[in-house]
């Protein structure tokens, strides 16, 4: 076994094995094969249904022994043509087809899409708005942060994180259903801002809830860190190199394990993500262990955005007033004519949109997540496309498993955290 | 994102670099848009990529587009970023439609970005968009004895009928 010390220097332990001999060499050294025998690599298929790959994912593993000689993924098992259709409906009511790729992160899927068309329409959003955008967004990524969490300790083994972190994370879905009537896929963000205020006192709950999941994750960290099982399955285990992730376009905590501090949230802040004190985490080796700390220190300072941007929420319309954008409220429509023809003009038609094509990226739980819209000027879109993060770290797969055992493949996968919905789109 | 004047002075370099090179600029809404030939699309992210004034060498997607019924019909786009300036900058391709069998064609740029991989078969699989070099140039969300490109303008967003009991006598021996 080995160890790897904060520089990064391995530490030799007692078997004589280092992270940077392979695992093979180990098997090699006691290699006293009966004459006549031949050893040959076994294709292994595995998936698409197994409980370990996270959804439907078709891994086709080369083995050498429990080596691992060549990882190719097979996907598109749950591929629905979401794209495609989006292209025949218009602009507002993309926005529940698109929450539906990456279905643990839903909310980050309609901002993308929203930012995209307000870039084209150029169209202001409230900053009430934008603060409440940003708190769905971050207990958003706490409850996607918490599933992948939950589901990697059950993979490991560890099978009451699933149960811990399932509790907490229903009390996110509870906060979403109380302030948009859905626990997921809530078509809760906008064109111009988000469909409704936030009901009273929910401010309070989820300061509540915040303080509540502080505290829990030193109780997960208590579970997990001091699990000798869990840290010699996941220190030393799927080191990339930094440079070699970024040619392979991996984003997210992934990247910020292996110790560049790429986030999206920092370096090109949107929705106010500058008005709000936050720290990136990283990593300094890249390995599985790293890329769990990243996630749960970053579930630390989500809970930190959402205190400070419910503490300093700005009072204000929460969406836009432009009427050709946004309907108008409900009030309205008895007594004002000229509501009741927008409203009856967007439900029907939809708003229009400039042609153009713009191309916008926010920091998803999983990394750099773009919408690319283009429109010809008509009430539906001409194409959308997302560029969903898993779909591209998935590519990173490969390298991070190549000459380890079959055992680690598992630990990479979950530690990947690939949405398949969101692969496959 | 280069403003409308860097825009340009990047599009005058290309061009004295290599003629031909630059089909024309375009900055919409402060994205930065460089219009290139399908011919000399590596040579300029190529240039992107390694110049040391440029430096855009983080290839953040890749997707085609259909734009039926304007000419040319196909659209690959590159999104460049620098990650030090944090500037992105958005090339785009376009491709005419050779029509009958034959597909558009434009070169592969996974040599110079491994990331490109999956995404340029994506475009493949979606558009029917052939990627000259690509090292593995297959199907990757459609199945692989599929026919046709599913988010062509002109094929058709309908798919099988659903079957119910009011309907299934209309198929017979469905359940084979």
């Amino acid at each position: 076994m080995t160890e790897r010390e904060p520089d990064g220097r391995v530490r030799e332990l007692a078997t004589g094995v280092t992270a940077e001999s392979p695992p093979g060499a180990a098997v090699e050294a006691f290699d006293e094969r009966p004459e006549g025998l031949e050893e040959e690599m076994l294709t292994l298929n595995f998936g698409p249904h197994h409980p370990a790959t996270h959804g439907v994912l078709r891994l086709l593993v080369k083995l050498e022994g429990e080596v691992v000689k060549d990882v190719k993924p097979y996907i598109g098992y749950v591929h629905t043509g979401i794209e495609k259709n989006c292209e025949d409906k218009s602009y507002w009511k993309v926005i529940p087809l698109v929450e539906r790729m990456d279905y643990l992160s839903y909310y980050f899927n309609a901002l993308t899409f929203c930012m995209s068309v307000e870039r084209l329409l150029d169209e202001e959003v409230p900053a009430r708005a934008q603060y409440l955008r940003v708190i769905h967004c971050e207990l958003n990524r706490i409850h996607s942060h918490l599933v992948w969490l939950g589901t990697s300790a059950l993979d490991l083994g560890a099978i009451s994180m699933l149960w811990y972190c399932f509790r907490e994370r229903d009390k996110v879905l509870d906060l979403f259903e109380a302030s948009s009537g859905q626990r997921m896929h809530t078509r809760y963000i906008q064109v111009g801002g988000v469909i409704e205020d936030i009901p009273p006192d929910w401010g309070r709950k989820v300061l509540e809830f915040t303080e509540d999941m502080v505290a829990r994750l030193g109780q997960y960290e208590a579970i997990l860190d001091r699990n000798e099982i869990f840290l010699q399955r996941t220190k030393g285990v799927g080191i990339v190199p930094p440079e070699r992730l970024l040619e392979l376009g991996v984003t997210g905590p992934l990247l910020r394990a292996a110790g560049n501090p790429w986030d999206l949230r920092k370096a090109d802040p949107y929705s106010s993500y500058d008005h709000f004190d936050f720290k990136i985490p990283i990593g300094t080796v890249g390995d599985c262990y790293d890329r769990y700390r990243v996630r749960i220190a970053e579930i630390r300072e989500s809970c930190a955005i959402v205190r400070q941007a419910v503490e300093g929420l700005p009072e204000g319309p929460y969406i836009t007033t432009n009427r050709k954008v946004a309907l108008p409220p409900r009030h309205e429509l008895a007594t004002s004519m000229e509501a009741l023809i927008h409203h009856f003009k967007l439900v029907t038609e939809g708003f229009r949109v400039p042609p153009g094509e713009a191309y916008v990226p926010i920091e998803s739980p999983r990394g750099e997540l773009g919408c690319f819209v283009v429109s010809d000027g008509s009430a539906k879109p001409v194409r959308v496309h997302m560029r969903d993060p898993s779909f591209v770290n998935l590519q990173s797969l490969r390298e991070m498993c190549l000459d380890g055992y079959i055992a680690d493949m598992i630990v990479n996968l979950a530690m990947l955290d690939p949405i398949l919905g969101g692969i496959d789109r | 994102m280069p403003d409308p004047t860097g825009l340009e002075l990047i599009a005058n370099e290309l061009r004295e670099r290599r003629p031909d090179s630059i089909a024309g600029t375009l900055h919409h809404r402060g994205i930065a848009t460089l219009v290139v030939d399908p011919g000399h699309v590596l040579g300029v992210l190529t240039w992107l990529r390694d110049d040391p004034l440029q430096r855009y060498g983080f290839l953040a997607s890749l997707h085609a587009c259909d734009y039926l019924p304007h000419e040319p019909r196909f659209g690959v786009h590159y999104e460049l970023l620098n990650m030090d300036r944090v500037e992105r900058i958005h090339v785009k391709a376009l491709l005419g439609d050779p029509g009958a069998s034959e597909l558009p064609a434009i070169d592969s740029c996974v040599e110079l970005f491994p990331t490109a991989d999956f995404q340029e078969r994506e475009a493949f699989d979606m558009f029917g968009i052939e990627f000259r070099g690509h090292p593995d140039l297959r199907r990757i969300l459609m199945p692989e004895e599929y026919e046709g490109w599913p988010q062509r303008r002109d094929f058709p967003l309908g798919g099988e009928p659903v079957l119910f009991t009011h309907n299934e006598h209309q198929m017979p021996r469905w359940y084979e």
